[in-house]
């Protein structure tokens, strides 16, 4: 162990943020180290959504306080295709349509960009099929998938293991989940959170947003936070989540306020 | 439009002629203006047989009858028809530049983007080709292979004299000199163009292209295309080339006319890149174009395939009779408007024989100020038993400022048809545009590919290397459209 602690890839300090004018997150601190998973739970509009979205870059969200660094950069002077190229990805809540596109294409565009900012070479066409068709057994997904449209047509569970076979192939540095356990079944859940699971590595983070304690059976969290009224109010370990599943977010409130 | 554009055109018109004036006076050109004398200066000057000039006459006397056509949706200034010069030789090498040096870098920036190759450049930005290469060897080796194969393919001023009999028996018959205002103008000026006759039971061994046929590349702004593809035979066209012209603020006022026989099949296929104008809609090009085709021969067909981004306006409509029962009219089309840009476009699909088919896909691209405007009509004959049409009309908006328009038209009146339509309009969206960008995409790649995507179901019809001219040329056209 050295005297200086690394730097963190994500650190939040006393962020504000607003939407349409509105403050959503009110003075959030979080830091996240390589090699950790941290779940990020809390009531409808807390303000979950929000904070995978100006990590991303998403247009819209504006901050209006505090801090907001990766790798100790701050993500404000960066567009957000080159954070993803940095290293940030962001599994959708609702991945979109893009109708005609097709979904290998937009894959090997996505990785060469990255390729091409680490100053690698495109990646061989054959080799990158292989690598695509080993990762979609992985997700067992159909065959098919490789001809179809980017999401055209996908179930909702179709998407979210979409979204993880992107992820798989992009090798995340910070990898973003905004619900992705919302709308799959017991089954698809089993799937897509081996494949995240997956990627866990002592070099890499994962920040899960989610509603539920179920998701986090099968990725288990190294921290739990409770983001309410645009703050982290309370952080734990993996235990949280079974006491916020027993004892609701009111509790924490009132610790809060307490 | 704005009456800067007037001034533009008139400016153009006037420069043309001054250009004329001063290298050649008495041979090339012709003082602006349009009587009975022109049309006969122009039959005489191309050495035409007198059905020739006589049918030029009826064209120009019925004309003269007409008005201009104002139920499209677009927006222009009157054109002053005595203000244009209707007679002007083809441009000698020597008015052209010499060499790559002598061109506007900005066009070769465009060709670059375009992946255009060397060699062609120079062709298209009208550098002398023969200083560059070897052009004839390229054309002759091309046409003994036709003439071998039987196939004419020919400058329309060379079928005249070589081929009058068919130009007699086949001029025309399916768009008749005064079938509207600039069919029967271009009817009773028209420059040059394109001949083709496939024989009987033959498959013409190439594409033909009007890149081959180098001799005609500066066909006027009047050009006649007319494709016979006899009995059983087959044949696909390429018009157009993927680069803008040196030409500016002109009326383009072509024919082209199709037929197919028995069992005959003719796929057609364009892109359309003349000059559109600035970002300020000051210049560009009236496209007015008639393009039909005569699916006149049962289990005929015909196909056309068009890819429309230039133009400062666009009024085109190619279509298809299907007169033969069993006949097959499909058409295809991408029009991409941006800027200032107005497209009014779409086909007809006119069923006469039985059992008849039809199919047609339109993709409308809006972008900034511009406006994209797809008509078409379907009309089935009491003759047209058992007549299925299938269209798809979908349009892309890119910003706020731009518009999409839709008008179908349907005239069914036999019981036994079956006509389906289905239309959506769509936006870019922020954030699909995002989903792009969160892959690491460039705001520029994404609306590409988003775009291609809108386009596939167009593109797929393309000949290979087209679709690939195609794709880049809408990259360049929609540069700086979104973000």
């Amino acid at each position: 162990m050295t005297n200086t602690p690394p730097t963190p890839l994500l650190e939040a300090r006393d962020l504000h943020v607003e939407v349409n004018g509105k403050p959503i997150l009110k003075g959030l601190s979080l830091t996240v180290n390589a090699g950790e998973v941290h779940a990020i739970m809390g009531p409808n509009g807390s303000g979950k959504s929000t904070l995978s979205h100006v990590v991303a870059g998403k247009p819209g969200y504006t901050v209006t306080g505090g801090s907001l660094l990766y790798r100790g950069q701050d993500l404000q002077a960066l567009a957000p295709e080159e954070r993803a190229r940095a290293g940030i990805f962001l599994a959708f809540q609702y991945p979109l349509e893009i109708p005609g596109v097709n979904n290998v294409y937009l894959l090997k565009a996505a990785l060469n960009a990255k390729r091409k900012h680490l100053g690698q070479p495109e990646v061989d066409a054959f080799e990158f099929l292989q690598l695509v068709k080993a990762k979609m057994q992985r997700m067992q997904m159909d065959e098919a998938f490789l001809s179809r449209g980017v999401n055209e047509g996908f179930s909702g569970g179709e998407k979210k293991r979409n979204e993880v076979l992107q992820m798989q192939i992009l090798e995340p540095t910070l990898a973003l989940l905004d619900e992705t356990d919302s709308g799959l079944d017991i089954d698809a859940l089993k799937v897509v959170s081996a494949g995240v699971n997956d990627l866990r590595s002592p070099d890499r983070a994962i920040v899960m947003v989610t509603h539920y304690q179920r998701l986090l059976d099968y990725i288990v969290p190294d921290f739990v936070h409770v983001l309410a009224d645009g703050r982290i109010l309370l952080s734990g370990g993996k235990e949280l989540a079974l006491e916020l599943e027993a004892r609701g977010y009111d509790w924490v409130r009132a610790q809060d306020a307490a | 439009m704005s009456t800067p554009e007037l001034n533009a055109i008139e400016q153009a018109v006037a420069s043309k002629y001054r250009h004329g004036f001063v290298t050649d006076i008495e041979s090339d050109t012709v003082p602006p203006g349009l009587d009975e004398d022109v049309v006969r200066l122009i039959s005489r000057k191309k050495d035409e047989p007198q059905f020739l000039l006589d049918w030029r006459l009826k064209a120009f006397r019925h004309w003269q009858t007409m008005t201009e056509p104002n139920w499209a949706f677009v927006k222009y200034p009157p054109i002053d028809f005595q203000s244009i010069s209707y007679f002007s030789a083809p441009k000698q090498n020597k008015d052209g530049p010499k060499s790559l040096a002598e061109v506007d870098p900005k066009l070769l920036e465009t060709y670059d983007k375009l992946g255009i190759p060397l060699h062609e450049r120079a062709r298209l930005a009208g550098v002398a080709v023969d200083a560059v290469f070897d052009s004839v060897s390229v054309a002759t080796t091309f046409k003994d292979r036709l003439s071998k194969a039987g196939v004419i393919f020919c400058p329309f001023s060379e079928a005249v004299k070589e081929h009058p009999e068919l130009l007699e028996r086949w001029l025309g018959t399916v768009v008749p000199p005064g079938d509207n205002f600039y069919a029967a103008l271009n009817s009773a000026v028209f420059s040059d163009g394109s001949f083709v006759y496939i024989p009987k039971g033959v498959r013409c061994p190439m594409e033909l292209s009007t890149y081959f046929r180098i001799n005609a590349a500066n066909t006027g702004q009047f050009e006649r295309t007319l494709i016979i593809a006899d009995e059983g035979s087959h044949v696909s066209y390429l018009e157009g080339c993927t680069a803008p012209k040196r030409d500016e603020n002109q009326l383009h006022a072509a024919v082209v006319e199709l037929v197919a026989m028995d069992n005959a099949e003719i796929k057609y296929s364009t892109v359309q890149n003349w000059y559109p104008g600035d970002e300020n809609g000051v210049g560009g090009i009236y496209n007015f174009v008639t393009k039909r085709g005569d699916c006149r021969g049962k289990r005929s067909k015909i196909s056309w395939t068009q890819v429309e981004t230039g133009s400062a306006i666009t009024w085109k409509y190619p279509s298809c009779v299907l007169t033969g029962d069993d006949s097959v009219g499909e058409f295809y089309s991408v029009a991409v408007a941006n800027h200032h840009q107005q497209a009014d476009t779409g086909t007809k699909m006119i069923h006469v024989g039985r059992n008849t088919r039809s199919t047609i896909v339109s993709k409308g691209i809006s972008a900034g100020k511009a406006h994209n405007t797809y008509r078409g009509l379907v009309k089935v004959l009491p003759s047209a038993e058992g007549a299925r049409n299938y269209t798809q009309c979908d349009s892309l908006l890119m910003g706020p400022g731009c518009g999409a328009h839709t008008f179908p038209y349907v005239e069914v009146r036999n019981p036994s048809a079956t006509v389906e339509h289905e239309a959506t309009t769509s936006r870019i969206g922020e954030d699909q545009l995002f989903y792009c960008l969160q892959r690491g995409l460039s705001a520029e790649d994404a609306v590409n590919m988003i775009v291609n995507g809108f386009c596939k179901a167009v593109f797929k019809e393309l000949p290979m290397e087209f679709a690939v001219e195609a794709q880049n040329l809408l990259a360049v056209s929609l540069e700086g459209a979104v973000g």
